[in-house]
């Protein structure tokens, strides 16, 4: 394997995430009882769909200023990947929601704002795809990238702790750390955290390169 | 100052074209009033104040999407290239972006009126109400004139300016519905400050924004 050791690191997370976070002990809350595991899966999802979509605003802010087109494909190949990542947080929310709140769609605040999160980038993509030329296509979709990420901050972050919620820590629920997320569950969560976000990390890298080898034989 | 001057004179012009031909403010007035007549010939009347709160925005939006986005849409490639080698980017898209917020305040203001007088009703609080459709063509404007210069460029037209669009109104149409719900409840105002710091600050971030980016977008 090409570079390795942060490959084997992600990997070992994951799979200690979800071996300790099915066995190790959780504490036992009303309605959530044992499905509050899934806490392990449903972060984890979108934080790693917030470190793909930095890193891919970051690579469309780098092609602004230097036109190099490796940093547009870097930008969208993170958006293609922050993208699924994003869609499994919506699954794993809706199972979630399937058994403590009683439907897979709840119209929560918060899970109307990631939906709406998601077509943001999903309009990015059909940006990019109405547009033939390539710098062209990497500069304007560039600029739209930047116009959405801060919106899509507001989306997921601002707006749901305004308004009522069924999520926890908004909305007048009381947020996982005033119980005890205590050093069980975050022994397990912050490597879940790390180690997913390292896992979309190397999804992307590795379909930059199968991007990048098409285009040079290609060309 | 340069740029002050710059952008005084673009909008200059773009007040001038707009009265000469009147088509932009026609367009949508007409678009509006015939909306409201539907409307009215469908409801004759509404005694739920929550669905005539949404039909306003409905309304809004869709006169906005349309008024706002004719105004990159329908300039010629050599106007654009002659306004590119006279004048600075950033005083176009300032120039574009205040021509626009003028006309969809008048425009909605005229809609509000034709609006309450068909419908026979009007908010208790009157003011705030009034102060979030100005927030409200405001929002709109600063945003749809960013993504029409976008859309514009990709040259694809109407349709792709509304797909980028949808995502980025969603938050201000709410905030906004948020704010003259508030207004038609006729609750204090305090209470609807927060929503106002809201859009506001959006505002003021896709100007900003727009003031960055769109040299970017201009180089062509």
């Amino acid at each position: 394997m090409y570079k390795s050791w942060w490959k084997i690191l992600g990997s070992v997370l994951v799979i200690y995430t979800t071996i300790g976070g099915l066995l190790l002990g959780v504490p036992r809350l009303a309605i959530l009882n044992e499905t509050i595991r899934n806490l392990y899966f449903h972060v984890p999802m979108w934080f790693g769909m917030l470190t793909l979509f930095s890193i891919s605003v970051w690579y469309s802010i780098k092609y602004l200023l230097s036109s190099n087109q490796t940093d547009d494909l870097k930008a969208v190949e993170s958006v293609n990947v922050g993208i699924v990542f994003s869609l499994l947080g919506l699954v794993t929310g809706s199972i979630w929601a399937k058994f403590t709140w009683g439907q897979y769609w709840s119209f929560d605040v918060k899970q109307n704002f990631t939906a709406i999160a998601i077509l943001l980038y999903f309009a990015y993509l059909v940006l990019r795809n109405s547009i033939d030329e390539e710098q062209k296509r990497a500069k304007i979709s560039a600029i739209y990238n930047i116009f959405a990420f801060p919106m899509m901050v507001v989306l997921i972050m601002v707006l749901p702790r305004l308004k009522d919620s069924l999520h926890p820590g908004n909305g007048g629920n009381p947020g996982f750390n005033s119980y005890d997320l205590d050093s069980r569950m975050r022994a397990v969560l912050y490597p879940a955290f790390i180690g997913w976000s390292i896992i979309g990390y190397w999804i992307y890298t590795i379909r930059f390169r199968i991007r990048s080898l098409e285009i040079k034989n290609n060309s | 100052m340069q740029f002050a001057r710059e952008v005084k004179h673009l909008l200059y012009k773009e007040v001038l074209l707009e009265w000469r031909s009147k088509y932009a403010i026609n367009g949508i007035l007409l678009y509006v009033v015939s909306t409201i007549f539907v409307c009215f010939i469908s409801f004759v009347t509404l005694e739920n104040k929550i669905t005539w709160n949404a039909l306003f925005w409905i309304i809004m939006l869709f006169a906005s999407i349309n008024g706002v986005s004719k105004s990159f849409l329908q300039e010629s490639k050599g106007r654009q290239l002659y306004n590119y080698v006279l004048a600075s980017p950033g005083a176009i898209i300032l120039a574009k972006t205040i021509y626009n917020v003028l006309m969809m305040v008048m425009l909605t203001t005229i809609a509000l009126m034709v609006y309450i007088l068909v419908f026979s009703y009007s908010p208790p609080d009157f003011l705030m109400f009034y102060v979030s459709v100005i927030l409200g063509s405001l929002s709109f404007s600063t945003i749809f004139t960013m993504v029409s210069a976008i859309a514009a460029k990709a040259g694809n037209g109407g349709m792709l300016m509304a797909v980028l669009s949808f995502p980025l109104i969603i938050p201000v149409l709410i905030v906004l519905i948020k704010l003259s719900k508030n207004a038609i409840d006729g609750l204090d105002r305090s209470v609807s400050l927060d929503e106002i710091g809201i859009l506001l600050v959006i505002n003021i971030m896709t100007v900003t924004a727009s003031l960055i980016l769109f040299p970017f977008l201009w180089k062509d």
